[in-house]
């Protein structure tokens, strides 16, 4: 068995094609990890480039209407590029060019992982080429604009269902086909070891930062920290530093698209089961065959049949919680905030501010809530005038 | 009871892939006896999987076809039960680690067994996972394939030193699919592969024209042939028996 288990989850479920490159990733990483010019060039670019640490802000407003527990958003919106997914892709980056690459290659979804990889390849000098179903180039054309505005080539996916799980298929290929000189900077903490652990450490900075600024803030930990989870990077970065503080609560909010009956979701802890895809042991949204399932989320970033490993144990063991919001609640969520607070989230981060809209009237005005606020809106306001029934795209 | 063994018995070996339901299943039991008449001396039975990310544009087509068939995996299991007795070559199952998974281990090797099935390839569940899976086809004696390819290297000796059945050796990187030019050395990792082992090696990935299946027989146990069956029938459909008897016998004499 593979080392990267978390209990029954993880691995390594890959063609052998692709197992040296997995070793030789896992050696140089390990090495990276222990070296301290490497750890202080990435906390010198998290500073310097990605404009971290990302403001913990107390949303008063929000909290006030609601009338319930009071909600601290963790800005990773505020981050270059417009969500977390620069904090693992310059830890990517940074570690393929000391392993020697020269390009990369990567799968995106919703577009902010593409625009963030595009914009380390920019850089650090490297190659960039995007992987994205036809469906979410469609949905989330600007992003398809920035990342070639950013130099990097972007390949439409049309196999299966055009979506985030064809774009990492795709991506898979291509690895298998050229990986001398090209890195597959996985955006998640999915697919086979080392990338759930690795990415998972690059992402951990969002909840050691948390912890710092509530315990400056209010002097305690918070009752409660809600994340969105397609793969799971921007929660597992929350979540991870709390993992032994048990009086706090890690909510994952999943994709619930047009709700749980309707069979159109993308509610993997909630509805999947075990199964083996995209290199890991996992839970998946797939039919009593083991076909996987085509799912549904009006978040491209969410719209993912896995969910990381890591997750899939912590759910399992009881420590975290996870709740499905439909694409109407993470709509409604997506207008409050921009309402209330003057903040457009994510519409993939929309889903856990919607949880929130109801955890915090659930608890007292005592008990405190950190929402991850993985990602900006900016991307998403054209798709939701569209939801809404207006096309800005006329004239 | 037959053998992968029996395959390579004194000759070189010629391996066919197909497609299970595509175009449907009772026509790929039709195939499969018309590759073994057209003299291949192992079929490999590919069963659908929503996402194979091993292979290339064609055989991932197939794949699209049979599962709107509705072609699944216990489907596949009694279509080769039900022909197992006027099959007399090594029958292969070949599928992704996840419809095996959900089956069962335990499950899916008695069926194999029972089905006359002699062996497994699952392209997914490399060496050091594949414990989870061996345990459960050992017990009802069917032979799991590994895989060596070109980037194996330092891992072709322990791959080797436990294969059984025969070693798919992968004559290039990337996925399946017809190649007009393999540049591996395909000789050297032959070489390496032998001083750890007995047990046959077959190439494939990429073959697909008798100039090719000569070339490489010279310097390995035997040849296999996927992409270029598989669009056969593609194209020729419902009518591709022939097509596969000939092409195959084709193959077979360059060999």
């Amino acid at each position: 068995m593979t080392p990267g288990r978390f209990g029954d989850f993880g691995g390594q479920y890959v063609p052998e094609t692709l197992m040296a490159v997995l070793h030789e990733l896992i050696a140089a990483y390990e090495q990276a990890k222990q070296d301290p010019q490497f750890q202080a060039d990435y906390a010198a670019l998290l500073r310097d480039y990605a404009g971290r640490p990302s403001l913990l802000y107390y949303a008063e407003n929000l909290t006030k209407q609601l009338g319930g527990a009071k909600i601290y958003l963790k800005r990773e919106d505020l981050n270059h590029t417009g969500s977390h997914k620069i904090n693992n892709v310059l830890g990517q980056a940074l570690l393929a060019k000391r392993m020697g690459k020269t390009r990369l290659i990567a799968e995106t979804g919703a577009g902010q992982h593409g625009v963030a990889t595009a914009t380390a390849a920019t850089l650090l000098g490297m190659e960039c080429e995007i992987f994205m179903g036809r469906e979410d180039t469609q949905r989330q054309a600007l992003n398809v604009y920035r990342m070639r505005l950013l130099g990097a080539q972007v390949h439409e996916v049309t196999s299966g269902t055009m979506t985030l799980k064809d774009a990492v298929n795709e991506t898979m290929r291509e690895w298998t086909r050229r990986m001398d000189d090209t890195h597959y900077l996985i955006g998640s903490v999915m697919g086979p070891h080392p990338f759930p652990t690795m990415v998972r450490d690059f992402q951990a900075i969002v909840g050691r930062e948390i912890k710092q600024q509530i315990l400056a803030e209010i002097g305690r930990l918070p009752d409660a920290i809600v994340a969105c989870i397609g793969g799971g990077s921007n929660a597992i970065g929350a979540f991870y530093d709390f993992i032994g503080d048990e009086s706090v609560r890690l909510i994952g909010c999943e994709a619930a698209g047009h709700g749980i009956p309707s069979g159109q979701h993308a509610a993997t802890m909630s509805t999947g089961t075990l199964g083996v895809f995209h290199g890991m042991k996992s839970l998946f949204c797939q039919d009593e065959h083991g076909q996987i399932a085509p799912v549904h989320s009006i978040s491209a970033g969410l719209d993912y049949p896995g969910v990381g490993p890591e997750h899939a144990q912590l759910f399992a063991t009881g420590r975290s919680e996870c709740v499905a919001v439909t694409d109407e609640e993470a709509v409604h969520a997506f207008e409050t905030l921009s309402r209330v607070e003057g903040i457009i989230p994510a519409i993939e981060s929309s889903h856990a501010v919607a949880h929130v809209l109801k955890l915090a009237k659930e608890l007292s005005p005592e008990q405190v809530i950190v929402c991850n606020l993985s990602g900006r809106g900016d991307k998403d306001v054209a798709a939701i005038a569209r939801y809404k029934g207006e096309n800005l795209h006329d004239g | 009871m037959k053998r992968i063994a029996d395959a390579f018995n004194g000759k070189k070996a010629f391996i066919a892939y197909l497609m299970a339901g595509d175009p449907n299943l009772a026509k790929s039991a039709e195939y499969i006896l018309a590759a073994q008449e057209g003299g291949a001396n192992l079929i490999e039975i590919g069963i659908p999987f929503s996402d194979p990310v091993a292979e290339g544009p064609v055989i991932e087509s197939a794949a699209a076809r049979a599962l709107a068939q509705g072609t699944q995996l216990k489907d596949v299991l009694a279509m080769v039960a039900s022909i197992q007795d006027r099959v007399h070559i090594p029958l292969l199952l070949m599928t992704y680690c996840n419809p095996v998974f959900v089956f069962g281990y335990a499950k899916f090797f008695a069926r194999c067994a029972e089905a006359g099935v002699c062996g497994v390839i699952i392209p997914d569940l490399p060496f050091e996972e594949q414990a989870e899976a061996q345990v459960h086809a050992r017990a009802h004696g069917v032979e799991m394939v590994t895989l060596i390819a070109p980037t194996s290297q330092e891992r072709v000796a322990k791959i080797a030193a436990e294969a059984e059945g025969f070693i798919y050796l992968v004559s290039s990187l990337g996925v399946t699919g017809v190649r007009s030019e393999i540049t591996t050395d395909l000789a050297a990792i032959v070489a390496d592969i032998k001083r750890h082992t007995s047990t046959p090696v077959a190439v494939g990935f990429g073959i697909s024209t008798p100039e090719q299946a000569a070339l490489y027989a010279q310097v390995t146990d035997g040849v296999i042939v996927g992409s270029a069956i598989v669009q056969l029938i593609a194209q020729h459909g419902e009518h591709a028996a022939t097509h596969v008897r000939e092409y195959i016998a084709g193959m077979r004499a360059a060999m």
